[in-house]
């Protein structure tokens, strides 16, 4: 109960579910070997960490950024950088965090004095712009971020997956490098988490709900509410330039396509939506359902592409081609918002109290 | 009957002009920068071209927002329609496009742009019947189904078209420049300030010259008032929106000739610029937009050919010092 | 005397909250009700709910015998309503002559209705091709009222005319409802001011906590200290 901020899910299956996510997540080094397994567990690990600071904005603060993947970016790149210059070594991987925290926090701190003084929706146009420029940015000074081709580097000795700490001979399984990467994301990104859950849960949270349910009322009421989003906006971008370091430790690179493209921004949006809003824990599960589907049904695509294509259909296999998953996404989206605004967990919990 | 306040002084009717100045400004204080005189007027008249092209894609968002307070983040999608629709005239007449004869070239040019901006007119009619109409006043729904209509339509143009870029050249007529003194004029961007200066008057005498342009502007102002005078403003916000779309077409028409190519993606990007726009224009303004495109293409054509390096984040900075000067904008609504 | 509108057990809620409670009237043809009440007691939401602008989520509404309830606020304006709100609502943007034009919903204004017009509101021609945003309060509470009159309304619903506005604008305000009234008009209109109130009220209702709590003549009620301080508290004296 502590550890979760007097916040529990509050649905048995929604429980259970986080559970046996929690639990899979935890064994797939041991469960699922194979470097696609693991992949696909650090990517849920990363996004759920990332999905639950922009729902801290989303959902808890009803402000729509699209900048939220700029600091997402700003954390890989502040790592990339730091050890593709600085060389495999463990300073670097602390400079790289004392750089990019706190420049994703002063970006934060000006986008959100700047936008957030007159309208919502300002925020939602200013992020946007800023985030598109950010983009052409880094794909413009190719001297410090390697352009369109990105930063590839070195891990530390100790994370490498060619060092071997305990062999397989002694536990019938080598815990490597690369399974300490693996836990090292999913430490942190659980951490990340758990702090969020405390935010929210905080006297400083319920102002931020009480901004979202009323802004003039809680204006009224004395709080400075660009002081309180200004500040929620800054915790999210921490939080995300903090899964953007793990995903880049993950992926030993940084680059346009994996920690900036406005793609991986609209994935965050789909995955607060579907896993509900103003939850937090929305985030696990919206996360862990999108990656899972991303990863394994685009295969699916292709096979049902190929068997329309096969059977002569017309339109059918453009429209399948795995290329065309961002349209079915999009449908998803409208879909979801239609249907289920409330998400998986506002739908488990709606269930579980309506039993009461 | 008394005659009330009868002596009270009468405030003169205030005229904003410093937005109008602005852009005038800007243009001469950029002539000793840029130094030859052939090299501005170039920039110029390229900044007034692009200006009115971004104005014409722009003018709907604005005045739908103003309206209704409906944020459409899949306007874009209108314009990448737009652009492809023109494609099913543009590529198969390429032949009469080809042909040295004005005359030739533009009665090519114009059934495309009408059919473009039927394409996106009937389209912004389903966007707004399926995707807005049922969030009306909801921001947060608003923004993520009009995002979500974005890809989808933008998804469904690489299914159809296919992912790659297709190349549209200007007719004829249209290329090259004309010639004043060491001064070069591109034909096809006195075409497009030509459409846009006659898109821009057709706007402002709809909204101060007709009695439906009052309602918009009464319903920017007051939608509440403006039904208790019994008028059905959805259905009015209706026609905006698909006016807006339509205009929108065209503009990406206007923008794929201009850029000779036409490609999925032109939407998504161009919303980037449009709402630069609409905020610089004071939401929901039609002058301020109008200015607000002028100034952002101004900003990239001197900011490019100066500074090369800072024309990527120009627009940011533009944004950010006028929204330091005026917060809402250059002309802000009355009501917001 | 016919009964021109009726409300009967009409509820309204604003999110959460449950502003009427509960509203029965009668609003007598030809005459001018008062609808009286302190601060937050519901009387704009009556109007408003009347207006088709805030939703009735129980009870009946009816106009002339006809249910109005369900009916969206254009519909309403054009069976015959006309509507001032608190606010004066005049489109600042658009010149007097503008404002007017929309008002005149049917067509093009009628010369004879704006000599009417003009007949109060002297003031309206000579601003006639000004913004109405350059207006006085006085004045664009002219201009809102006569929006309101400028076509043939079976009824009109103001709500505060007098608020904020000099006692001597007030005054004239008055000749000019008291002349609007004399043409048989029938109007249903909120005032915190007792002395307007009494000027031009023929009936009155008095509301507390969303529903009526008083129901009567104004003059009876004019000549009712006491009952004047039960129903309407201490503060009225102020006013007068």
């Amino acid at each position: 109960m502590m550890i979760l901020s007097g916040d529990p899910p509050r649905s048995r299956v929604l429980s259970i579910l986080l559970v046996v996510i929690i639990l899979a997540l935890a064994a797939t080094p041991f469960l699922f070997p194979g470097a696609k397994a693991m992949n696909v567990a650090a990517q849920i690990c990363i996004f759920a960490a990332l999905v639950a600071s922009y729902d801290l904005l989303l959902g808890y603060t009803g402000s729509v950024s699209f900048a939220h993947t700029m600091f997402y970016g700003i954390g890989s790149y502040a790592i990339a950088i730091a050890l593709y210059s600085m060389g495999p070594v463990w300073a670097a991987v602390a400079t790289g965090i004392a750089v990019g925290l706190p420049l994703a926090a002063l970006l934060a701190l000006a986008i959100g004095l700047f936008s957030l003084r007159v309208a919502a929706i300002f925020f939602a146009m200013v992020t946007l712009a800023v985030a598109s420029a950010f983009q052409v940015l880094a794909s413009q000074l190719s001297w410090l971020t390697g352009g369109e081709d990105g930063r590839s580097f070195q891990l530390p000795e100790l994370l490498r997956p060619g060092t071997v700490l305990i062999s397989k001979s002694l536990i019938g399984f080598e815990l490597n490098g690369r399974v300490l990467t693996y836990y090292l994301v999913l430490i942190a990104a659980a951490t990340m988490i758990l702090c969020l859950l405390r935010v929210v849960n905080s006297p400083f949270g319920r102002v931020l709900q009480a901004i979202r349910e009323n802004r003039f009322r809680a204006e009224a009421l004395g709080f400075r509410t660009v002081f309180h989003l200004t500040y929620a906006n800054c915790i999210a971008a921490l939080v995300a330039a903090g899964a953007g370091m793990l995903n880049a430790l993950w992926l030993r690179y940084a680059g346009p396509d994996t920690s900036l493209s406005f793609t991986i921004m609209l994935d965050i949006l789909l995955m607060v939506v579907i896993g509900g809003m103003g939850t937090i824990y929305g985030a696990i599960i919206g996360a862990s359902i999108f990656i899972l589907a991303q990863n394994y049904l685009q295969a699916l695509m292709g096979a049902a592409s190929k068997a329309a294509a096969d059977a002569g259909l017309p339109l059918l296999p453009g429209l399948l081609h795995p290329d065309r998953w961002l349209l079915w996404l999009g449908l998803l989206f409208i879909a979801s918002v239609y249907f289920f605004p409330t998400g998986v967990v506002g739908r488990l919990r709606g269930a579980g109290s309506a039993k009461h | 009957m008394t005659d009330l306040a009868a002596s009270d002084p009468l405030p003169k009717p205030k005229r904003d002009v410093a937005p109008v100045l602005l852009p005038v400004a800007l243009a001469l204080v950029m002539i000793p920068f840029v130094g030859s005189t052939s090299s501005w007027v170039t920039l110029t008249i390229a900044s007034l071209a692009m200006g009115m092209m971004i104005f014409i894609m722009a003018s709907g968002l604005t005045l739908v927002f103003g309206l209704m307070d409906v944020l459409n983040f899949g306007h874009g999608a209108f314009i990448a329609v737009g652009a492809y629709i023109a494609t099913l005239i543009l590529l198969p007449l390429a032949g009469s496009l080809q042909a040295d004869s004005l005359w030739l070239n533009l009665a090519v040019l114009a059934p495309a742009a009408l059919l473009a901006m039927a394409a996106s007119g009937v389209l912004g009619l389903v966007v707004e019947r399926v995707l807005v109409l049922p969030v009306y006043g909801q921001h947060l729904k608003q923004i993520l189904m009009t995002t979500g209509g974005l890809i989808v339509a933008e998804q469904m143009l690489y299914a159809l078209w296919g992912p790659q870029i297709i190349p549209l050249p200007l007719p004829a007529s249209l290329r090259g420049s004309v010639i004043i003194g060491d001064i070069a004029i591109a034909k096809y961007r006195l075409l497009a300030m030509l459409v846009g200066l006659v898109v821009y008057v057709a706007i402002e005498l709809t909204l101060n010259r007709t009695k439906i342009g009052l309602l918009i502007r009464a319903g920017v102002e007051n939608r509440e008032m403006v039904e208790a005078l019994g008028y059905r403003i959805r259905r009015l916000f209706l026609g905006v929106f698909m006016t807006g779309s339509a205009l929108a077409g065209l503009g990406g028409v206007m923008w794929a000739l201009y850029r000779e190519q036409v490609h999925a993606s032109m939407g998504g990007d161009l919303t980037v610029l449009i709402f630069i726009v609409i905020i610089i224009g004071g939401l929901g303004s039609i002058s301020g937009c109008f200015i607000g495109a002028l100034l952002v293409a101004m900003v990239a054509n001197y900011g490019g050919f100066l500074v090369p390096k800072l024309a990527l984040v120009s627009n940011i900075l533009l944004m950010v010092a006028i929204l330091m000067w005026r917060p809402r904008g250059l002309y802000a609504v009355t009501s917001r | 005397m016919s009964e021109l509108l009726t409300l009967s057990g009409v509820h309204t809620h604003i999110g959460r909250y449950h502003i009427l409670q509960g509203i029965d009237l009668v609003i007598p043809e030809g005459r001018t009700t008062m609808l009286l009440g302190r601060n937050g007691a519901g009387k704009t939401t009556t109007l408003r709910t009347i207006m088709g602008l805030w939703q009735a989520s129980s009870g009946q509404i009816r106009l002339a015998g006809e249910r109005i309830d369900q009916r969206s606020t254009p519909e309403i304006a054009r069976l015959g309503v006309g509507y001032v709100p608190e606010t004066m609502a005049v489109f600042s943007d658009l010149t007097v002559r503008e404002n007017l034009v929309l008002a005149a919903r049917d067509g093009p204004l009628d010369d004879k209705q704006l000599d009417w017009v003009f007949g109060f509101f002297p003031a309206l021609r000579r601003f006639w091709l000004s913004r109405a945003g350059s207006l006085s309060g006085g004045q664009k509470q002219m201009l809102s009222i006569a929006r309101a009159i400028i076509e043939p309304r079976k009824l009109l619903l103001i709500d505060e005319p007098t608020k904020g506005l000099a006692p001597a604008i007030v005054m004239a305000l008055i000749e000019c409802l008291r002349e609007i009234k004399r043409k048989g008009a029938t109007i249903l209109m909120v005032e915190q001011n007792f002395f307007a109130a009494r000027e031009l009220g023929d009936n009155v209702l008095v509301m507390d906590n969303g529903t009526i709590v008083h129901r009567g003549e104004m003059e009876l009620l004019a000549a009712d200290v006491a009952l004047q301080e039960r129903l309407l508290g201490l503060s009225l004296e102020a006013h007068q």
